[in-house]
């Protein structure tokens, strides 16, 4: 028999959590990639006055909106282990937020 | 007294869209406070529900105009390249940072990580808005939820903070300035 807490639906919400911290991670990893390869910032830079911070940021609100909308689709309405994925969004969170850190982009980069 | 064009847009996308919604999100993080500090049932009324919806949906396109309009319309005179024989380099920001040592960092740790970091607080907020309203019964599970997202609330407060503070610093050591020049008092007083 289910507990009271487990019979609650709660897939909808652990798919917006980790689509957002998907988000934040795509957005630290491009940041470091379009800084490491001239190609990759020209190819990031969807509109010539911002430079590849429009692709940048274009692309990792593209990846979240996807994984949003498919985690959506795969746990709305189902039960799933909320701790272990806000923990596992917390992380992608604080990679991002590492990644995005200029020292830390350096160090990457070996510049 | 005169204000230029860009000044006054880069006051909007600074002080407007980006304090405003800073203050939103410590609203945010004080109604999650609350709903998972609360004991027993929810007292907020259908049109106190209503409210705070609202709220959550203006914190969020304060958000999004921050970024949108700092990426899209300030930023682009911020890196402006300069042309070939211009020596005075007013017009252009960040030419201006990095052309003295003592400013660079400015430029090379401060926009570097604001123009990055001030998107997550955004996507971040949006995540926190839209579960707080999917699940705004103040019910045991839900209200471990909100307890989680209160976490990532946070961070996009942090995030946002960062960018913020970074680019109120930017702006005092290089203004991002020029266009039409508006005068608000003729006379001076």
């Amino acid at each position: 028999m289910s507990s009271p807490r487990e019979a609650v639906a709660n897939g909808a919400a652990g798919a917006a959590m980790l689509a957002a911290g998907l988000g934040c991670f795509a957005l630290g990893v491009l940041a470091v990639a379009g800084d490491g390869s001239k190609a990759l910032a020209r190819l990031l830079t969807f509109y010539r006055p911002t430079g590849p911070l429009s692709g940048v940021s274009t692309m990792a609100i593209v990846v979240w909106l996807a994984a949003w909308i498919a985690g959506n689709r795969l746990w709305r309405g189902r039960t799933v282990a909320i701790g272990k994925v806000s923990g596992a969004a917390f992380v992608l969170l604080a990679l991002g937020l590492l990644l995005t850190f200029p020292p830390c982009e350096d160090l990457l980069l070996g510049k | 007294m005169q204000l230029t064009w860009r000044e006054i847009v880069t006051a909007i996308h600074g002080m407007l869209f980006g304090g405003f919604f800073l203050m939103a999100c410590f609203g945010a993080l004080v109604l999650l406070h609350r709903s998972f500090a609360a004991r027993g049932s929810s007292e907020v009324t259908e049109q106190g529900r209503r409210r705070e919806r609202i709220f959550l949906i203006v914190m969020v396109v304060l958000g999004w105009a921050a970024v949108l309009s700092g990426a899209y319309v300030v930023y682009p005179w911020y890196r402006a390249a300069v042309p070939p024989g211009v020596t005075n380099l007013e017009l252009y920001p960040q030419r201006l940072l990095m052309s003295d040592p003592h400013t660079a960092g400015w430029h090379t740790l401060g926009m570097e990580w604001k123009e990055h970091v001030a998107w997550m607080a955004p996507m971040l907020m949006t995540m926190v808005a839209w579960v707080m309203m999917e699940y705004e019964d103040a019910g045991e599970e839900h209200r471990r939820l909100r307890a989680m997202v209160s976490g990532f609330a946070l961070a996009a407060f942090l995030a946002g903070g960062v960018a913020a503070e970074c680019g109120a610093w930017i702006n005092k050591k290089a203004p991002v300035t020029g266009g039409r020049v508006i005068t608000l008092n003729r006379d001076g007083k």
